[in-house]
């Protein structure tokens, strides 16, 4: 299945040491997920801001046109920023249209996430080189959830790593296998809910999702997730202002929490956690399971 | 004085067997459970023919013209991997399922033949260790008897996921199978009805069996090979993920693998046939290039060489067999052999209701040719040598068979089967091995 | 001239340089395996363990063994005659499967301690997470504070003392192992009820409390063992399947 690993900074002074300590955490997971990984960072929002993070599927598209084409079209005042198949871009307008534009003209450009806060990356391949690819040691901001992934049921694809989203500044990560996430599916897509893969994580993000814009506050959305989804998880969600983490109640697959004044950090094993900086002194501890953890960085 | 006629029409749908089914748990309230595997009807090997030699392709000569048999298996990471002379194998079953005698007869069989035997969910009795040269030891949900002693004395582990027979269920032994010694071996007390668990108790998932079997080469020094044994259900996935965690050797073992004792939901519900689970076993290595580096067993019904050449021409390295050493032992026989004498043991079998070829009752402990009983009486009536020859005479049938075929087909070597040796008679077996309908080129499903 | 005499202790880090810590946790499996000599090293320290997997897995023999830190899962794995003591936290299945000797966790122990432990003692000085004592076959285990959920589920043989509290479904589908809990009980397992304390358990727990070091009077807990009654299976009886 997976590994998981989340950081939030308590200390801003630290924001900027994001990427650095997250790193060699998300490469200690390697060995449960050698197949893909991603990253989700929440850093500072630019007033007035979207970001959008874009993905293309197959291999690495012209973001020449697709700047063209958005220019063209006259959405405001925008930025692409490309890096090989990944691009975020940063506009003055709240995105849609922008998501809109990419969907109809470039269809293989998948997007990843949006809001003002979440940039995200996921591809195929080990998480060093994943890593490295996108610099994700460059990466400064209050907080961040990454995962490695060994596929289980769906395939190794890019669209298929972890985190999902969902909405603005909302995504998930999961380490376990759902036993019913095809029921869940054919629950959702009736009420209007989208779904972009087969993958059984998506379902649960996708049920959040419709939750929270039916109104739920993610914990309650939490609380109805344990009722309708079925199997084993420990969930890690990203949110603009924090970090909530879940287990399931039988709690199988496993997590580990440090925390200091400065952070804290969550992983599947210690190991991820070993070498960060006062961990010696860290609160170390288990999350319990059937019960929702929570840090913010409002 | 007239007859009536006598009209006698049976439903397809609510048979003998279904209005006993649903009589049966009408007295009792509980499932049934009884032994062996999936009784109905499966596209299975016998649905595919073999194109023997042609004017397109020659045959060996038997004897003189080799047929290379040898079969290595666990040459990933091991450093220890198992040699064996021939690529079939004798599947897990317990000590407690079985009697300590049969445990000895399938040791001495398998070391006269030149292969290996495997320990099920009971634990390694001395009867095996000293009789096996080549020994599999189980490690099942249970852990039932497991211990760092027989994990050192072993030479290989096998990580049992879940068997054909019931995937998602775990072991199953009835109380007046729980003799004193069984009991001792699995830590329970003697006569009760063993519950068994279906997960192991100290890891869950892929990623989590990666840092077990990484665990056991530890505790082995890295030099005896890891099988991860599956029963089949979402086969590519799973031996994808086996392969992820870092196994040896996949074992993939279909629905009509058998079992002694488990609920009959499980045994005719639960898995797909071993046929389709061989292609997709194979195809799920091909995919991640490791055909060759990480071997592949088959089982759940292998009982022929016909069976096994087509079971290695769909790309299986070895397979295993259960069932068909116990049927080699005597089971299903109306006769058991004392000194040299077939002796009448219908009564014994129409004592617990059944009859000769028919007999599933192993979960009853009161086998009539006493192979899976524990009762002290029965138990002798499997004589330890008489035994261990007629499974070596059967095996070596078997391996007679197999090179045979491959001979027929143009092998020097029966590894060197491939697909394309292979036909079918039905779609549906078309479908599952992949290979197409006789006298078509069409492989239904692939284009 | 007389020999120097042989360094009593042995020390391995795990974190030095030049190696990776797998392969350094090989070396230090591999000596405690095959490069004990009689006169030779009876301690040794593993400095660095920073959550590494199967530290000390597989021993048997009689030495004695320092973890300076964190470790991961399966310390101590199928543990023979050593005695272990991790000076921080054990990831899952700590000393699973333990035949004989003595393992102790001064921070908490993850999911599944003691998993299948057929003899020997694991002492954990914290919390322990749910299913401790899983399938355990005869060993003992004492918990110096509270215990996650499923503890001892499907426990064959062997004692379980919590000191502090037990989560739900303690002793699910328990067998003959049995339970001292001091503090709350979330729910009992299926089958598992509360019994009287006999002289015998009363003797039994102040040896364990003694082994482990824990001050608490053996009045002060409870005793929790199989009703039996899944013993053999019985459609009247209306167990829980």
């Amino acid at each position: 299945m997976c590994g998981i690993v989340g950081l939030l900074m308590k200390n801003p002074a630290w924001d900027e040491r994001l990427g650095e300590l997250l790193v060699p955490m998300l490469v200690g997971m390697t060995e449960r997920g050698p197949d893909s990984a991603g990253m989700a960072v929440f850093g500072k929002p630019t007033p007035g801001q979207t970001r959008l993070s874009f993905f293309h599927l197959h291999g690495e598209p012209d973001w020449h046109a697709v700047n063209t084409a958005i220019v063209d079209a006259v959405l405001g005042t925008h930025r692409v920023d490309a890096n090989g198949r990944h691009a975020i871009i940063h506009t003055d307008s709240d995105g849609e249209a922008i998501r809109a534009l990419l969907k109809e003209r470039f269809p293989a450009i998948v997007a990843l996430a949006a809001g003002s806060r979440i940039q995200l990356y996921k591809d195929i391949g080990t998480p060093a080189a994943i890593a490295s690819r996108y610099r994700f040691g460059d990466f400064t901001g209050t907080h961040a959830v990454g995962h490695t992934r060994m596929a289980t049921e769906s395939a190794v694809t890019p669209d298929r790593a972890h985190p999902f989203t969902a909405g603005r500044d909302f995504c998930l990560v999961h380490n376990g296998s759902l036993s019913n996430p095809h029921l869940v599916r054919r629950q959702l897509e009736p009420l209007g809910i989208r779904f972009d893969t087969d993958n059984d994580t998506e379902a649960a993000c996708r049920f959040l999702e419709w939750r929270m814009r039916e109104g739920d506050a993610v914990d309650a959305a939490i609380e109805k997730g344990f009722e309708a989804l079925d199997g084993f998880f420990t969930f890690l969600i990203g949110t603009a202002d924090g970090l909530a983490l879940v287990r399931d109640p039988f709690a199988c697959k496993p997590a580990i929490v440090a925390e200091t004044d400065d952070y804290v950090a969550i992983s599947s094993e210690f190991r991820s956690l070993a070498h960060l900086p006062g961990v010696s002194h860290a609160k170390l501890f288990e999350p319990q399971p059937r019960t929702i953890y929570h840090w913010s960085r409002a | 004085m007239t007859h009536p006629h006598l009209s006698a029409e049976e439903s397809a749908s609510f048979d003998r067997n279904t209005i006993d089914y649903i009589q049966r748990a009408s007295a009792t309230g509980l499932y049934e459970i009884r032994g062996l595997g999936a009784k109905r009807k499966l596209p299975h090997f016998d649905d595919l023919l073999m194109l023997g030699a042609s004017l397109s392709r020659y045959p060996l000569e038997g004897y003189r013209e080799k047929c290379v048999t040898k079969t290595v298996l666990g040459t990933r990471f091991a450093t220890k991997p198992i040699v064996l002379d021939i690529p079939i194998t004798i599947a897990g079953m317990s000590f407690g399922a079985l009697s300590a005698n049969v445990k000895e007869a399938l040791g001495r069989a398998a070391t006269a033949v030149g292969t290996s035997t495997t320990t099920g969910d009971g634990g390694m009795t001395s009867e095996e260790r000293n009789s096996s040269k080549t020994l599999v030891y189980q490690c099942l949900p249970s852990r039932y008897g497991f211990n760092p002693d027989d994990v050192r004395r072993a030479d290989a582990i096998e990580i049992v996921i879940g068997q054909g027979a019931k995937p998602g269920g775990g072991g199953m032994l009835l109380g007046q199978k729980v003799n004193p010694r069984v009991a001792k071996m699995r830590t329970l007390p003697a006569g009760v009805d063993q519950r068994s668990a279906s997960r192991h108790p100290d890891w869950t998932g892929p990623d989590d069996l990666a840092i077990k079997i990484r665990e056991l080469r530890e505790i082995t020094d890295w030099e005896k090979p890891i099988y991860v044994k599956v029963g089949a259900t979402r086969v590519p996935h799973d031996v994808k993920l086996a392969v992820h965690s870092g196994a040896d050797v996949v074992v993939v073992d279909g629905m009509q693998g058998g079992t002694a004792a488990t609920q009959l939901t499980f045994i005719e519900h639960v898995g797909i046939p071993t046929l389709a689970a061989v292609r997709q076993a194979v195809d799920a290595l091909e995919e991640l290039n490791m055909t060759g580096k990480v071997q592949l067993i088959v089982s759940g019904g292998i009982r022929s060489g016909a069976d096994a050449a087509k079971a290695l021409a769909l790309g299986a390295d070895a397979v295993s067999i259960g069932q068909g050493v116990l049927f080699s032992l005597g089971c299903n026989s109306d006769t058991f052999i004392r000194k040299g004498q077939h002796i009448d043991a219908t009564a014994d079998y129409a004592a617990i209701g059944t009859k000769p070829g028919f007999c599933h009752h192993c979960h009853t402990g009161r086998c009539p040719v006493g192979v899976t009983t524990q009762d002290e009486v029965l138990e002798q009536r499997l004589e330890v040598e008489t035994g261990a020859n007629r499974v070596k005479n059967y095996l070596k049938t078997l391996t007679m068979e197999l090179t045979t075929l491959a001979r027929a087909c143009g092998k020097q070597d029966v590894h060197h089967l491939e697909r394309e040796d292979l036909v079918a008679l039905t779609v549906e077996a078309a479908a599952m091995a992949g290979v197409p309908l006789a006298g078509t080129q069409w492989i239904p499903g692939r284009d | 001239m007389t020999a120097a005499p042989m360094s009593l202790m042995k020390e391995f880090d795990l974190a030095r340089a030049g190696v990776t810590p797998e392969a350094a946790l090989r070396e230090l499996n591999l000596w405690l395996h095959r490069g004990l000599t009689p006169d030779g090293p009876k301690q040794v320290r593993v400095l660095h363990p920073d959550g590494a997997h199967s530290i000390a897995a597989g021993v048997d023999a009689d030495i004695s063994i320092d973890v300076l830190g964190h470790a991961g899962y399966y310390v101590a794995g199928m543990n023979k005659h050593a005695t272990v003591t991790v000076h921080g936290n054990a990831g899952t299945g700590a000393a699973e499967n333990m035949m004989s000797g003595l393992v102790r966790i001064k921070g908490f122990a993850s999911n599944s301690a003691g998993a299948s432990a057929h003899g020997g003692t694991l002492v954990i000085e914290g919390d322990a997470s749910l299913r401790c004592g899983i399938s355990l076959k005869g060993g003992d285990i004492v918990v110096g504070g509270s215990a996650g959920s499923f503890t001892a589920f499907m426990a064959q043989a062997g004692r379980i003392v919590i000191c502090g509290d037990a989560g739900d479904a303690l002793g699910d589908s328990l067998y003959e192992a049995v339970i001292y809990v001091r503090g709350k009980v979330a729910s009992l397992g299926a089958d598992a009820r509360f019994e009287e304390m006999t002289p015998a358990d009363l003797e039994s727990l102040r040896e364990l409390l003694g082994i482990a070091g824990f001050n608490h009077d053996p009045a002060s807990f409870r005793k929790v063992a199989s009703s039996r009654s899944l013993y053999h299976w019985n459609a009247d009886a209306n167990q829980e399947y």
